[in-house]
C-alpha cells in the first residue's frame, strides 16, 4: 500500500531545481510525532485522494475514534502494537523546498532505528509534548542530533490544547529545551507551539496561539538548507577499491571532500607515498576532463605502481590527513553489552578497517538523564569519550577540520554497536619525513596473520638478571613455532654481539640499546611475526620509548623473580662478579631495577614451572588479541 | 493555510538564487544535481557489496528499475557487471520482456542466469490468489540461493514504491530461511553498511532505495537507457509496474513518453503499484510476503 505519491525530485521535465531537505523528526515516545506527519501531510495537500476518508472508515470499522497517526501505522503489526516501529520515508512538499521526511521511533528499544534515520538527515524536528515536558528520551535524541552532525534543529512543543494553550508553560519547555541544546553546541532555528491534532501552529497561527510571534511548523521546515557536499574542504578521496578488469589499474572511490583533476600531485597516507593522477576513468566516456567535485564517485589512475589498498586515503600533498595508531572519539553505543575498557573491537573509519582496543574511557554518561552520573563502561544507549589504539595506521581527521572523514563507527560480531566523532588523533612520533620512501612489503598483513593465526605483536620480557627471562622466551618461541606461528627470539645479549656492539652500559647507550631492539622487533611485528625480546632493560623511561616505538602491539611481561632467588641461581656468574666489584654497572644488586607499573602481565618464576608460566603468556596473547583463539576470530581478520 | 503545490510560491518566498548559484565561482567542480548525488551514492553502494561480499548477484527482474540498477552497476564497474545477473522467471511475463532480456542480455554482455520457479500448489495456500503466485517467486528465489551459494542478492526496491520497502536498509540481512525480520534490523548510518551474513545466510542489498519513481523515469531519459515499450501509452493505457501478466494490470494514461510520463507522475496521486493485484487483497498481504523473503 503506497501513501504517498506526490514526486518529490527536482529533475521535473521543466528543468526546475527545488532544494530536497530530508528532515527527521524525533522525541521522547507518545509526544506525538506520527500526529505531526499525519497533519503535515494532509495541510500540506500530500494524501492521494480518498485516503482519509479510507482510514477514518477503517477506524470506524476497529471502533476506535480516527488519529492522524494511522496514516503512518500503515502496516498491521504497527497497528497492533500501537508505535512506530522503524524508519519510514515520506515525501511532501512546502512552497519551496521538496521535504524527504525520515520518521523516527521514540520509542528507547529503537534508538538504532532512530539514529538510520536521523544519520540522514539534513534538519530535525524535536517534538515535546507539552503537558509531560522534556523527557529522558528528549535529551538522548538531542545529544544525538549533535553527534549525528544535525545542526539545524526546529523544536516543536506539542499539545498546547492539553496545557489550556499556555504561554508560560510553553516558555518553560522552550527555556529548558533551548539550554539543553545550547549545551550541546546545537541552536534551535525556532521553538513552536502546536497542537498537531487540531492542527494549531502545524500550518497556521490560530488564535489559541495568538501571543505566539514565530514561524509555523511549515514555514520553518520551508527555512531549512539542503546539506551541501563539501567541496571547499580539503581533498579527501578514501580508496574503496583497486580494479583491474583491463589494463588500467583503478583506484575507486567516493570523493567525501575537496576535488581533484588529473596532474594533481597525491599523497597516499597513510603510507606517505606520492604520485600523480593520471586519468579520472568514468564510463561510458572515458577519460573525462575537467575537476570533480565532493560527492562524486570516481575512478582514477595514477601515474606510477603503488601499494594502495582499501581504506588509504588520497589528499592532496600540502593538505593530508594525520596517520595515526590513537585517537579519541566521542561516541554512542548501542550493543548490549556495555563498552569497557581494554575491548577489542573493529573500527571503519569510512572504508578503512581496524582492530581496536579501548584504552581508555571519560565520560560515560546516559545522555537522558538531567545529572550525568559517570560510569566506567558505556552502557546500550549511552555515550562517552573513549581513546582508542588501532592495530593498523589510518589516516584520518579531527571532525571540527573534516566531518566527513572525522567519523566512525564501531563493529562487534560484525554488526555495528557504535558510532561517533573523531575529536582528536595522537600524530605520535612517527611523522614520514618527505624525503623518505620505506618501500612496502608485497605481502599483506591479512595473509600472513591467516598463515601463522595471529597477529604480529612484540612481546617484551623484563626483569632482573637470571629471572628466566630467556628461558621463558625460549619456551614461548617453541610452543608458538609449534602451533604454526612466527615467533623470533632477539635476546638482549645475543643484539648486543652484533647490531649493537658499538654500544656500552651507560645510562645513553642503554637507551639506545633498547630503542633499537625495539625498532627492530616492532619492524618483525609489523611484518607479522611475534617478536620475543629478553633483556633487563631496568629503566621505567626506555620501556616506556619501546612502548611507543611498538604502539598497540606491544606487550609487557615483568618477570619479576625476587632478587635473592635470583641471585641464588645466577647462572652465567654475573651476580657473583659483581659482589666481588668485578662488573660494573649490574643492574640486580643495587636498587637500579624500576619495577614495571603497568605490565600485560607479571610473572614469578619462583612458584611455578616454565610450562604453567607459558600457559599464561599464550592465554594473555589471546586475550589481547595476538593469538586467534577460535576460527571466528581468524575469519574476521580476513 | 493550504499549500500551493506549484513550483513557484504563491508568497514569492522562494525568490532566493538558487543553492548552485551561491556557490563561489573559480576553481570549483561543476556542482552536482540531484540525479549526479543518486547516481553517486548508488555506486558507492554497489562497489561496498562488490567489496565486501563473496559471491553476489543481481536480481534482473526487467523492468525500469533494475535496467536502470544494471546501468549504475557499470558506471560502478567501468562498463562491467561483474557478477551474474539473476531473473528469477516465473515463465508469465510479457513477451516483450523476454524479447527485452534476451536482447540486452548479451548486448550488455551480462553472466545472465535463469531460474525457474517452482508450480503454484508448492506455495502457501492460505495466501490471496495474487499473493499466492507472486510467491512463487519467493521460492524460485530461495532454490537459486541454495543452487549458488550467493551470500549477496542486490535487488531493484524504492523506499517510495510501497510503505513495507520503505523500512529497509540499504544492506538488509535476511535469515537462514530468506526471512527479514523487521523488529530487529541492525543500525545503519553514514554509509556503513552491515556486510557479515552469518553461515548459510544472505544479505539483500538496495542500490537504489533512495530513488524515486521520477528519479528513475529522469535518468532513464538521460542516460538513454532502453526501455520494455509496454511503460508506454498505447490505446489510453500504459503499464507502471511490470510483473507476471495474470496479476498485473495497465492503468489509464496518455504518456507516450518519458517525457510525459513525468509530467503525469507530477501531477497524479495514484499509486505505482495500483495495477499490482497483490498489493490489494488484504493489508497484510504484502508484508507477509516480504517477511518471508519476497523481494
Amino acid at each position: 500500500m503506497n501513501m504517498i505519491v506526490t514526486p518529490a525530485s527536482p529533475a521535473t521535465p521543466n528543468g526546475t531545481t527545488r532544494p530536497q531537505v530530508r528532515i527527521v523528526i524525533v522525541g521522547h515516545v507518545d509526544h506525538g510525532k506520527s500526529t505531526l506527519v499525519g497533519r503535515l501531510l494532509h495541510e500540506t495537500g500530500s494524501l492521494p485522494d480518498g485516503k482519509l476518508e479510507m482510514l477514518k472508515a477503517v477506524s470506524a470499522r476497529r471502533g476506535m475514534p480516527f488519529e492522524w497517526s494511522f496514516l503512518l501505522d500503515a502496516l498491521q503489526t504497527e497497528r497492533d502494537q500501537g508505535i512506530t516501529i522503524d524508519t519510514t520515508q515520506i515525501r511532501f512538499r512546502t512552497n519551496s523546498r521538496d521535504i524527504v521526511l525520515i520518521d523516527a521511533p521514540g520509542h528507547a528499544e529503537f534508538l538504532r532505528n532512530m539514529i538510520t534515520g536521523a544519520s540522514q538527515a539534513d534538519g530535525a524536528v524535536l517534538i515535546i509534548d507539552a503537558l509531560e515536558g522534556v523527557r529522558d528520551q528528549t535529551r538522548r535524541h538531542g545529544y544525538l542530533l549533535h553527534l549525528l552532525g544535525v545542526k539545524q534543529v526546529a523544536v516543536v512543543v506539542n499539545k498546547m490544547d492539553r496545557v489550556d494553550f499556555s504561554a508560560d508553560r510553553f516558555n518553560e519547555i522552550s527555556d529548558e529545551i533551548s539550554a539543553h541544546l545550547q549545551g550541546l553546541g546545537v541552536k534551535p532555528t525556532a521553538v513552536i507551539p502546536i497542537s498537531a491534532r487540531d492542527g494549531d501552529g502545524v500550518a497556521e497561527r490560530t488564535d489559541r496561539i495568538g501571543w505566539y510571534k514565530g514561524p509555523t511548523v511549515v514555514e520553518a521546515l520551508d527555512q531549512l538548507e539542503p546539506a551541501r557536499p563539501l567541496e571547499a574542504l580539503a581533498l579527501r578521496l578514501p580508496v574503496q577499491a583497486i580494479y583491474k578488469f583491463d589494463d588500467r589499474r583503478i583506484v575507486a572511490g567516493r570523493i567525501e571532500s575537496g576535488s581533484l583533476i588529473a596532474g594533481d600531485e597525491v599523497v597516499i597516507m597513510p603510507a606517505g607515498k606520492i604520485a600523480k593522477i593520471k586519468t579520472v576513468e568514468s564510463w561510458p566516456v572515458t577519460p573525462v576532463a575537467g575537476r570533480q567535485g565532493a560527492g562524486r564517485s570516481v575512478g582514477i589512475t595514477l601515474d606510477r605502481e603503488l601499494f594502495i589498498e582499501r581504506g588509504d586515503i588520497i589528499a592532496h600533498t600540502n593538505a593530508a590527513p594525520r596517520e595515526t595508531r590513537r585517537l579519541r572519539a566521542r561516541i554512542f553505543w548501542l550493543h548490549d553489552k556495555p563498552l569497557a575498557k581494554g575491548d577489542q573491537l573493529l573500527v571503519r573509519c569510512g572504508p578503512k578497517e581496524s582492530r581496536a582496543t579501548v584504552v581508555a574511557i571519560e565520560k560515560a554518561v546516559d545522555p537522558g538523564e538531567l545529572s550525568s552520573v559517570e560510569n566506567k563502561a558505556i552502557g546500550r544507549n549511552h555515550v562517552g569519550e573513549i581513546d582508542i589504539s588501532l592495530s593498523n595506521p589510518i589516516a584520518t581527521d579531527p571532525y571540527t577540520e573534516n566531518p566527513r572523514t572525522g567519523r566512525l563507527v564501531i563493529e562487534v560480531s560484525g554488526r555495528i554497536a557504535g558510532g561517533g566523532l573523531v575529536l582528536s588523533v595522537d600524530a605520535g612520533q612517527r611523522a614520514v619525513p618527505v624525503d623518505i620512501v620505506p618501500v612496502e612489503s608485497a605481502l599483506r598483513l591479512d595473509e600472513r596473520s591467516a598463515r601463522y593465526r595471529h597477529n604480529g605483536a612484540v612481546v617484551w620480557l623484563t626483569g632482573l638478571p637470571a629471572s628466566g627471562k630467556s628461558t621463558l622466551a625460549k619456551a614461548l618461541e617453541r610452543r608458538l613455532f609449534t602451533n604454526g606461528g612466527s615467533p623470533i627470539l632477539l635476546d638482549g645479549d645475543t643484539v648486543r654481539a652484533g647490531l649493537n656492539s658499538d654500544l656500552g652500559f651507560s645510562a645513553a647507550d642503554r637507551s639506545e640499546n633498547i630503542r633499537r631492539l625495539a625498532e627492530v622487533a616492532t619492524h618483525l611485528a609489523r611484518n607479522g611475526h611475534i617478536a620475543i625480546v629478553a633483556a633487563v632493560s631496568p629503566a621505567r623511561e626506555d620501556r616506556a620509548a619501546a612502548r611507543r616505538i611498538a604502539d598497540t602491539a606491544f606487550r609487557e611481561i615483568h618477570v619479576a623473580t625476587p632478587a635473592g632467588i635470583c641471585e641464588e641461581r645466577d647462572p652465567k656468574g654475573h651476580y657473583k662478579k659483581a659482589r666481588a666489584g668485578a662488573l660494573a654497572s649490574f643492574t640486580g644488586i643495587g636498587n637500579d631495577y624500576e619495577t614495571p607499573q603497568a605490565a600485560e602481565l607479571v610473572i614469578d618464576t619462583s612458584t611455578r614451572t616454565v610450562a604453567d608460566a607459558a600457559d599464561e603468556i599464550e592465554r594473555m596473547l589471546k586475550t589481547t588479541g595476538v593469538l586467534f583463539d577460535e576460527l571466528v576470530d581468524l575469519a574476521a581478520n580476513i | 493555510m493550504h499549500l500551493l503545490r506549484t513550483d513557484s510560491g504563491a508568497d514569492g518566498r522562494d525568490s532566493r538564487p538558487p543553492v548552485s548559484e551561491q556557490i563561489p565561482l573559480g576553481l570549483t567542480a561543476p556542482s552536482m544535481d540531484h540525479l549526479d548525488q543518486l547516481e553517486a551514492q548508488s555506486i558507492y553502494i554497489f562497489r561496498e557489496a562488490f567489496g565486501r561480499l563473496k559471491k553476489i548477484a543481481l536480481l534482473w527482474s526487467l523492468g525500469k528499475d533494475s535496467n536502470v540498477m544494471i546501468w549504475l552497476a557499470r558506471k560502478a564497474f567501468f562498463g562491467r557487471l561483474p557478477f551474474p545477473a539473476l531473473h528469477v522467471d516465473t515463465g508469465k511475463k510479457f513477451p516483450e520482456m523476454y524479447r527485452f532480456r534476451d536482447h540486452y542480455g548479451k548486448e550488455w554482455d551480462l553472466d545472465l542466469r535463469v531460474e525457474p520457479c517452482p508450480p503454484i500448489d508448492a506455495v502457501d495456500a492460505t495466501l490471496p490468489p495474487a499473493a499466492r503466485s507472486a510467491a512463487r517467486k519467493t521460492e524460485g528465489l530461495k532454490m537459486a540461493l541454495g543452487k549458488f551459494g550467493f551470500d549477496g542478492l542486490i535487488a531493484g526496491i524504492r523506499r517510495d514504491e510501497e510503505a513495507t520497502r520503505a523500512k529497509e536498509r540499504v544492506f538488509s540481512p535476511r535469515g537462514l530461511e530468506g526471512n527479514w525480520d523487521v523488529r530487529d534490523q541492525p543500525p545503519e548510518f553514514w554509509d556503513h553498511f552491515n556486510a557479515s551474513p552469518p553461515q548459510g545466510a544472505h544479505l539483500r542489498i538496495h542500490p537504489i532505495l533512495h530513488w524515486t519513481e521520477s528519479d528513475i523515469w529522469a535518468y532513464t531519459k538521460r542516460e538513454n537507457i532502453p526501455i520494455i515499450p509496454l511503460y508506454l501509452s498505447q490505446n489510453g493505457k500504459r503499464y507502471r509496474s511490470l510483473g507476471d501478466q495474470d496479476i498485473t494490470n495497465p492503468v489509464a494514461s496518455t504518456a507516450s513518453n518519458i517525457d510525459e510520463i513525468l509530467i503525469e507522475l507530477e501531477q497524479t496521486k495514484v499509486p505505482e503499484r495500483a495495477g499490482r493485484a497483490l498489493d490489494h487483497e488484504t493489508e497484510d498481504a504484502f508484508e507477509r510476503l516480504r517477511v518471508a523473503g519476497y523481494l
